[in-house]
């Protein structure tokens, strides 16, 4: 090839057809991103529809004899079922709790019921639940009932568990997503991306010079200090699958305003960092699961986030973005060279990429 | 992060960008060939720092992007056979054959796994001798050692059951080919530097007399990029005035050498050989693409399965041959981001992160909106 020649290539007009019709699930639907979204719009929400339920939050808040109820479930299937910084059992603790306390609801009772598959070693599954008992005790939240099943060798993954937690709403809280308006502060109560990084070297025993903990806990008393302070606090979220962009992403479409991000107040670890880097994930779409999100008016912005910062769960919270009435329905980031790109909903869970 | 951060300091890149203003006379049509370059430059919005009369544009430096239907078809099609385990990088999951993807195959019930790195798809072998594990060898330069090794590590041990569904690319016959297409309009190439890294500058020497054309090796942050568009202007700029000729320039030295890792260069031709290779959104390219040599034909995909003549017909539904020849930009396309999107792309470059219409889609929907 070193003459100059070479053959004058025909560049064709050619692309493929789209995918017909979706006739099967796929593990993105389950990935919190655009598929489970399209999952939630076309099947459960026409089969179930009520106004309670089309709110879409993390929890339903409905009335029972003058006392606002919060409920919430959550199934957990994470693999693996023991991981640096927790573990199945108490992530099932933390995980309902926390989706009752983004409600602004004080957790009251807890559910818990085990999928568990035969086989399953009797030593793990004690272990499993002295966990949740540990983190129940903790959080001051009692499991009060429960259910037992077993599946047949190979038809289930070892263990699953789903929770239900129950709550009250104090008077005068009123968080919802479709609350955020323009002017609004983002609030994030710490480092991003350490949970979903924490399973995943341990899952594909990858090694960093550090190991990564999962910052799994529960964030009900960071949230009735921050209720506390104020009640201009709009909306509260727990960026978990999916991470911060898929819950801006939300906030985003349900309030009809555009979010707009600093990428240098982003709080995140550095071998976080570096094994995003070397996976090619953005931090922005990891799991969290001791984290908050939440869209504060401005006044009040500066108090909840010393509120915030002195809770223990808190001390590396940051104001990472404002609300804003342009790119109703899109999160933006303002890059440190003065650009600005869209920080988009995936369709599915991120790929490691190739090179 | 060392090595990272003095690469992404916004103060160095606009001192960079402030150069480029200051030295740019006239319009410039720049292209970068790696879709990771791409990737960079919506992700910071570099082009937004750069003069308008610098135009980037984007080139076919995508390995999922411009790996064949045919291909994908074949891997779907192995998948499903029930004694296969097929083995990929996870970016492959998602592309669309022509009637499915790798996910929707493993919903169906085929065993599909993603691996970080070829030889763990030996390994998979070795535990597992009863099925037959397939490897999809994909990519440029870049991932040419690795797969060659797992190949070359399959015959040292004798193992007979694992094959590699070949589909690999070259970048210097890609540049040449665009460069005699009559509708070129590229006049300075940014060339990749990972590729580069394993291959080394000197395969662009050719490129460079042939077409008297500047190209610079190039890095993938914000910084390298922008210094990497320097060099390029500096060269054509000092032509314009009748100084210098064009010159192959390295601004990627942290990483690429002139003549390349030679190792992985002697186990690339120990177990592959060039053959032409069809590129999906541009179509065939002669002396373009890697297949296994003779010796290795029974790791061969290809050969050892009986797949039949998979042929697909592409209708003609998108740009995406004059988006990645630079004629046009991805917001030209009247389906983009309306019929066509990353859930459901119609061509090449809307498939992966890296490629153009989707590195569009996903950073700037907003500037074409308003």
């Amino acid at each position: 090839m070193s003459t100059k020649t070479g053959v004058e290539i025909n560049f064709e007009l050619s692309c493929p057809a789209p995918l017909a019709a979706k006739d099967r699930i796929l593990l993105g639907h389950g990935s919190g991103g655009k598929l489970s979204a399209e999952l939630i719009r076309d099947v459960f929400l026409p089969a179930f529809q009520n106004p309670v339920l089309a709110r879409l939050d993390d929890q339903a808040i409905v009335n029972v004899n003058g006392q606002r109820l919060a409920i919430t479930t959550d199934s957990f299937v994470v693999k693996p079922l023991f991981f640096p910084g927790g573990d199945i059992g108490s992530l099932a603790v933390h995980g309902t709790v926390n989706d009752l306390a983004m409600g602004g609801a004080t957790p009251l009772f807890l559910s818990a019921a085990f999928i568990i598959e035969e086989g399953f070693l009797m030593d793990d599954l004690r272990r499993v639940v002295n966990s949740l008992r540990q983190a129940a005790a903790e959080a001051g939240v009692p499991i009060v009932t429960g259910d037992t099943k077993v599946v047949e060798k190979g038809k289930g993954d070892g263990l699953f568990i789903n929770t239900t937690g129950i709550g009250l709403v104090p008077e005068g809280v009123d968080l919802s997503a479709d609350r955020a308006r323009p002017g609004d502060k983002v609030l994030l109560s710490g480092s991003i991306g350490d949970h979903g990084i924490a399973i995943l070297a341990q899952r594909e025993g990858l090694e960093f010079e550090t190991q990564i903990q999962s910052d799994s806990a529960a964030l009900h008393t960071l949230v009735a200090e921050m209720l506390g302070t104020t009640r201009d606090i709009r909306c509260m979220r727990d960026p978990t699958r999916g991470g911060v962009s898929s819950t801006l992403n939300e906030i985003a479409e349900r309030s009809r305003v555009g979010i707009e991000l600093e990428e240098r107040s982003l709080p995140i670890y550095e071998q976080v960092r570096g094994a995003c880097e070397l996976l090619g994930f953005d931090p922005l779409y990891v799991a969290n699961e001791g984290k908050l999100i939440a869209i504060v008016a401005p006044e009040a912005a500066d108090a909840v986030l010393q509120a915030i910062r002195q809770h223990p769960l808190g001390a590396e919270a940051q104001i990472i973005g404002t609300v804003r009435k342009e790119n109703p329905g899109l999160v933006t980031m303002r890059t440190p060279f003065g650009t600005t790109r869209i920080v988009d909903m995936l369709a599915g869970d991120q790929l490691p990429r190739i090179c | 992060m060392k090595y990272l951060d003095e690469y992404r300091d916004h103060r160095i890149a606009r001192a960079l960008a402030a150069e480029i203003v200051q030295r740019t006379t006239r319009p410039w049509v720049l292209m970068e060939i790696c879709g990771g370059q791409t990737h960079t430059i919506m992700r910071y919005g570099i082009d937004e720092l750069l003069p308008r009369a610098i135009e980037l544009v984007h080139g076919p430096g995508c390995p999922v992007c411009v790996t064949p239907l045919e291909t994908v078809d074949k891997a779907i099609a192995l998948a499903l056979q029930s004694d296969v385990i097929l083995v990929s990088y996870g970016d492959m999951l998602r592309v669309p054959g022509s009637r499915s993807d790798l996910f929707r195959a493993k919903a169906q019930g085929a065993d599909v796994r993603i691996a970080y790195s070829p030889t763990e798809a030996v390994k998979i072998a070795r535990s597992n001798p009863d099925r037959k594990v397939v490897f999809l060898a994909i990519g440029f330069e870049t991932t040419a050692p690795a797969n060659a090794m797992a190949a070359w590590q399959a015959r040292r041990e004798g193992l007979t059951n694992f094959s590699m569904l070949v589909s690999h690319v070259l970048v210097p016959p890609a540049i040449r080919a665009l460069m005699v297409s009559s509708a070129n309009r590229v006049q300075g190439f940014i060339a990749p530097g990972h590729v580069c890294t394993v291959m080394g500058c000197k395969e662009y020497e050719d490129l460079v007399r042939d077409f008297r054309i500047p190209i610079v090796v190039g890095g993938f942050e914000p910084v390298d990029i922008l210094e990497a568009v320097l060099m390029l202007v500096r060269q054509l700029e000092a032509r314009q005035l009748g100084a210098g000729v064009a010159r192959l320039e390295n601004q990627y030295v942290r990483s690429v050498s002139y003549q390349g890792n030679l190792p992985a260069q002697q186990i690339v031709a120990e177990v592959f050989e060039i053959a032409d290779q069809k590129w999906r959104g541009i179509g065939p390219i002669p002396q373009s693409g890697l297949r296994l040599r003779e010796e290795y034909a029974a790791f061969d995909a290809d050969r050892v399965f009986d797949l039949g003549e998979i042929a697909v017909d592409e209708p003609a539904e998108c740009i995406s041959a004059q988006v990645l020849q630079g004629l046009k930009k991805p917001t030209d396309c009247p389906v983009f981001g309306m019929r066509c999107t990353p859930e459901n792309p119609l061509g090449a470059p809307m498939v992966s992160t890296e490629g153009a219409c989707a590195a569009y889609y996903h950073y700037r929907r907003h500037a074409v909106a308003s």
